[in-house]
């Protein structure tokens, strides 16, 4: 095995134990990322200097013995929304081509503080909007398993950097599904935390009241390893919650004998591609042989989730995105006067998904529709969080599937919008109730194709996701797949 | 409701977009589908639900008035497409 | 139509500055008058990724201002954005207040020629300010001829708290003096400059009119521009002015926004292609609610100080004052503390406020004085006032004493002791003056007698003089008559 095949407590014990230098670790990871980027193309920005010059720092932090983590020298993938001091930080836009941010974002500084490596921003979807990374300005990225599909989104560069070995585990953000979607696509373990769970400082808006960082990771452990660095209070995010975080490796090792899960009806719809259904059923299966109690539930209110969510979050994001204006940053086409600099800047600078999201969203706060779109959403939403806070009080966590199909063949679902925006349609209702959410490998289709299964957890209890997630984990060998990087 | 391409027009203009006839043509189509598709919404009764704006239920979070320090007038600056004598300039308001 | 037979119905809305170190949402200083640029952070730049944290002293100022206007505090408030493109806005949002503000349902007693009149406050609620642009190239700087403009986001940010009264004043007198109210409470209370050339207090007005007797509004304008309280005064004179004329035309009122031109004293429409607002108000999801602790309110209020109105009453009754000395003294919190403490150093507080008032006030403003900057204190003046009610020193006299005090800080009854200055008010001493002066001025004393009663002030004055302005005049006058109307 090659050590960039490793996970991140392995190669922990390979760097703690002075087997291999974080320098050498870097060279052969950034080595293998370059060999393999061609085909994969995962990073809009390699920053191999910084890589290097982190990893000496790392150096001497191993070689003295003290204050190491399990993530001092490890090489990681930042989405390329996460701010980045001096390094570029585009969003997969045209608008912030060039952009250097002045600062880090806060899980930005609390990789650094640990001694992570950062080797690259990874590509993602514009303003991560999509579900596949094609709306990228920069490059599509490919679906390591099979290198003609998507490998989801938006943060499918996050997942296809892991997937392909090209970093340790990465950054990803997930919005309506952006972490877990292209973490089922890619067969890697995804995590959307709660609201509130990771600051949001420095993470480029897209919806800022269902917006969350996560991490993704070959394994579940290294996914608790993340946590325990990256979650907690930050008094620059004023949405940022003061809750204890528990040591999530130690709680992810505890049984779960008892466990009660639960399974919402409403997420194995007729016509649901059977593949998926099938390896879901027998995932729910396995974790009960491991002694979980299954109950079967009702979010009645779920399949409203899509129709809100394209109210609430195009509607934050026709504001958040209002700064583009070619005045301070980024992109500016000349104008004769200010208001053509905006228009002609604007029509430049975004593509058309984000385009189409911010005339929406500015339809749906407009004057004689607020009422009608945001307000109705804010209601269903509501109606959403009701369905979760009482479905928690029968059971512990809900299992459901990420996705409801394997990755699919790019520009297959790009002429119409809502075929793509169906993508989500598991994955969106988590984020308009708050609730963690996390996938992690449960199958592979016939044709190869990884399968994810959704676990949701009570706010604030990530640490029962993943203790529910590791058992299951531990008795399956989903997570030791490597994909082909091949084209089928 | 039924959108119009004025609709259309008058949103991308509220939102300082530059389109095209066939842009707007096509917006007025797709954006038109995904408002069918969201009026679904209309099937609930809300009349007795109150909003929800955050699914967390936090309030009153405040911060000491202590200054930090700003950047310096370089870095502010640093991205800015155009400038002049320590300012972003911009093209004629009126 | 005649111009009075329309009545104006105007509504302000204020916007204050909040003198808190840092801005809202960040911890860049707030000071003005720095390079441009320099007071700026990543979050009051509006970069991407940053968030905005509440300034928790911005509420509590915000709260004494509700407190202070009588407003209701809310239970329940929250940020909104308002949403519009303008480049001295760098989130091309404004995070302001919508349909929860902090404080709402208030009022403010406004003092006029009539007596006091309650002008009703909609609402007080907190936002961030937006930066500044510089109108540059073209002829003349203005933003109508210029080529470009510069922005600099010093400003960006810093705390305000806008003042929306209902349309309840009737003329531009009752606007000057709402203003004024309303600038004396914000410094009485200590939460702004209120620095109308540093634009830290800033009105806009509505006005519109109707004819007298009727009930429903007339069209209304904005005016917008005014950088203080006397172009206030003029710009909505002019706006009732134009708007009659345009009435009396039989046109309409056109609703717009309007500009105080100050070289030209007029009003002047915008002009811009009115694209209808929409600023697609929702509520900020970067930010939470405030729902404040009922004990914490409770305790800003208790914590205010008398404010101006309280003030003025009690001066009126506890020291015989007339409302308009009342109201003098209390415009500004240290006058009215300088007084209550001389107040209770001499029998004549009345005395006390007329010096006050009168020579002080006139001294202190040719001198560019202020009142820490004075070398007495109220024992003194106290001093003053009772040697003139003792009649130790005549009027005249007491003006010089004073200017002694107030230049060179010196006692005023050694002032009379060492100049030698006390009062003649001995009768028979004014006697042999008054019947020199009248042996001397047989022609005045005749023309007296034929019935020029007038000419008794050149006879008063003469002996005086002979005095050395020592006699007690009111003695001096007796004196004369006396003996002429014998
Ligand atoms: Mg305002
Ligand atoms: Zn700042």
């Amino acid at each position: 095995m090659e050590l960039y095949q490793k996970t991140i407590h392995e190669i922990a014990a390979d760097l703690k134990a002075k087997k291999v230098s974080s320098v050498e670790l870097t060279k052969a990871t950034m080595a293998h990322l370059k060999a393999v980027e061609p085909k994969v193309q995962s990073f809009i920005t390699v920053t191999e200097e910084v890589a290097l010059a982190q990893a000496a720092e790392a150096d001497k932090r191993l070689a003295s013995g003290s204050n190491i983590t399990p993530l001092t020298g490890v090489p990681l993938g930042i989405k390329d929304l996460l701010c980045t001091k001096g390094v570029q930080t585009t969003c997969a836009s045209k608008m912030l081509e060039g952009f250097k941010p002045p600062y880090n974002a806060t899980v930005v500084e609390r990789l650094n503080a640990a001694g992570a490596i950062m080797v690259g921003k990874t590509n993602m979807d514009e303003f991560a909007m999509g579900s596949s990374t094609e709306s990228s300005y920069y490059m599509k990225t490919k679906n390591p398993w099979n290198l003609s599909c998507v490998p989801g989104g938006s943060s499918g560069g996050s997942a296809s950097c892991v997937s392909a070995d090209q970093a340790f585990a990465s950054l990803g953000s997930d919005t309506g599904g952006s972490i877990r979607q292209p973490a089922a696509l890619c067969g890697i373990v995804g995590l959307k935390p709660t609201y509130g769970r990771v600051s949001r400082y420095g993470l480029i808006a897209f919806a800022s009241s269902l917006d969350q960082i996560g991490p993704m990771t070959k394994d579940v452990e290294d996914c608790a390893l993340m946590m325990n660095v990256i979650a907690g209070h930050d008094e620059k995010d004023s949405t940022s919650a003061n809750v204890a975080v528990p040591d999530y490796t130690t709680e992810m090792k505890k049984s779960i004998k008892g466990l009660k899960i639960g399974i919402p009806k409403e997420f194995f719809p007729e016509g649901m591609n059977p593949e998926v259904t099938e390896a879901t059923k027998k995932a729910i299966d396995q974790l009960k042989s491991l002694g979980a109690e299954v109950h079967e539930i009702s979010l009645p209110h779920s399949p409203y989730s899509l129709a809100a969510y394209y109210v609430l979050a195009p509607s934050e994001a026709s504001s958040n995105l209002a700064r583009y204006d070619g005045v301070r940053y980024g992109l500016r086409v000349p104008g004769e006067n200010i208001v053509e600099m905006y228009s002609k800047t604007r029509a430049a600078g975004f593509g058309p998904e984000v385009k189409r999201r911010i005339m929406l969203g500015t339809y749906a706060l407009s004057s004689g529709y607020y009422d009608a779109y945001y307000l109705k959403a804010l209601k269903v939403r509501r109606l959403i969080k009701q369905d979760y806070d009482k479905a928690f009080e029968k059971v512990d966590i809900i299992v459901t599937p990420t996705v409801p199909n394997p990755a699919f063949k790019f520009g297959e679902k790009t002429d119409n919008p809502l075929t793509m925006y169906l993508e989500d349609v598991f994955t969106i209702s988590i984020n308009i109730a708050g609730v963690p959410g996390l996938s992690l490998p449960c199958g592979l289709s016939k044709t190869g194709l990884p399968i994810g299964l959704q676990m949701i957890g009570k706010p604030f209890d990530e640490a029962t996701l993943l203790k529910a997630a590791y058992a299951y984990e531990q008795s399956t060998d989903w997570h030791k797949r490597k994909p082909s990087l091949k084209e089928n | 409701m039924a959108l119009s391409e004025k609709d259309v027009q008058y949103v991308a203009k509220l939102a300082r977009l530059e389109v095209t006839e066939q842009e707007v043509a096509k917006y007025t189509q797709q954006l038109g589908n995904i408002l069918g598709y969201i009026e679904e919404m209309g099937k609930l009764d809300t009349s007795n639900v109150e909003p929800l704006t955050h699914p967390l239920d936090m309030k009153n979070v405040f911060r000491e008035d202590v200054v930090v320090p700003s950047l310096t007038q370089t870095e502010v600056l640093s991205n800015g497409p155009e400038v002049q004598s320590g300012h972003f300039k911009v093209p004629k308001i009126m | 139509m005649a111009f009075e037979d329309y009545e104006p119905v105007i509504g302000l809305e204020v916007h204050c500055e909040l003198k808190t170190a840092t801005k809202l949402f960040c911890g860049c200083p707030t000071t003005f008058g720095n390079e441009a640029n320099t007071q700026v952070c990543p979050v009051c730049l509006g970069l991407p990724g940053t968030l905005p944290v509440m300034n928790g002293k911005a509420v509590e100022f915000a709260v004494k201002i509700g407190h202070s206007l009588n407003c209701n505090i809310a239970d329940y408030s929250k940020m909104d954005r308002k949403n519009y493109y303008y480049p001295d806005l760098p989130k091309a949002y404004q995070v302001s207040q919508y349909d929860k503000p902090l404080n709402y349902g208030g009022y403010l007693d406004i003092v006029t020629k009539e007596g006091t009149k309650r002008i009703g406050v909609t609402r007080a609620h907190l936002e961030e300010d937006a930066g500044k642009l510089v109108h540059a190239g073209g002829k003349s700087g203005r933003l109508d001829s210029s080529d470009y403009s510069l922005a600099d986001y010093n400003r960006g940010g810093i705390p305000l708290v806008e003042i929306v009264s209902e349309p309840d004043i009737r003329s531009s007198e009752e606007a000057h003096a709402y203003l004024t109210a309303l600038k004396s409470i914000l410094l009485y209370i200590d939460v702004s400059d209120c620095n109308m050339e540093e634009g830290s207090l800033r009105c806009d007005a509505n006005v519109s009119i109707r004819k007298k007797g009727t009930e429903k509004f007339g069209t209304r304008t904005e005016i917008k521009n005014m950088n203080s309280f006397k172009f206030v005064k003029q710009a909505i004179e002019y706006e009732i002015k134009r708007q009659a004329a345009v009435l009396d035309k039989g046109e309409r009122v056109i609703q717009e926004s309007r500009l105080w031109d100050v070289t030209e004293n007029k009003t002047k429409s915008m002009r811009s292609k009115e694209e209808a607002h929409d600023y697609r108000y929702f509520p900020e999801p970067d930010l939470v609610p405030i729902i404040l602790d009922k004990a914490y309110v409770q305790k800003l209020k208790v914590e205010l100080p008398e404010l101006p109105g309280a003030k003025r009453a009690r001066f009126e009754k506890d020291h015989g004052l007339t409302a308009y000395d009342a109201g003098v003294l209390t415009s500004e919190q240290e006058l009215g503390q300088w007084f209550e403490v001389g107040a209770k150093l001499t029998k004549n507080p009345k005395g006390f406020a007329n010096w006050m008032m009168g020579d002080m006030a006139a001294q202190m403003k040719e001198q560019e004085k202020e009142l820490q900057d004075l070398k007495f204190d109220q024992k003194k003046l106290a001093e003053l006032v009772d040697l003139v009610d003792a009649e130790t020193i005549n009027s005249k006299q007491a003006k010089e004493v004073f200017l002694a005090l107030f230049n060179e800080g010196v006692s005023p009854a050694e002032v009379v002791k060492s100049k030698g200055m006390a009062q003649v008010s001995d009768p028979k001493a004014i006697e042999a003056a008054v019947d020199k002066v009248l042996a001397d001025n047989p022609n005045v004393v005749a023309d007296y007698k034929s019935g020029k009663q007038g000419v008794i002030g050149f006879l008063v004055g003469k002996v005086m003089q002979a005095s050395q302005g020592k006699a007690n005049p009111k003695m001096v006058n007796e004196i004369i008559k006396k003996k002429l109307d014998v």
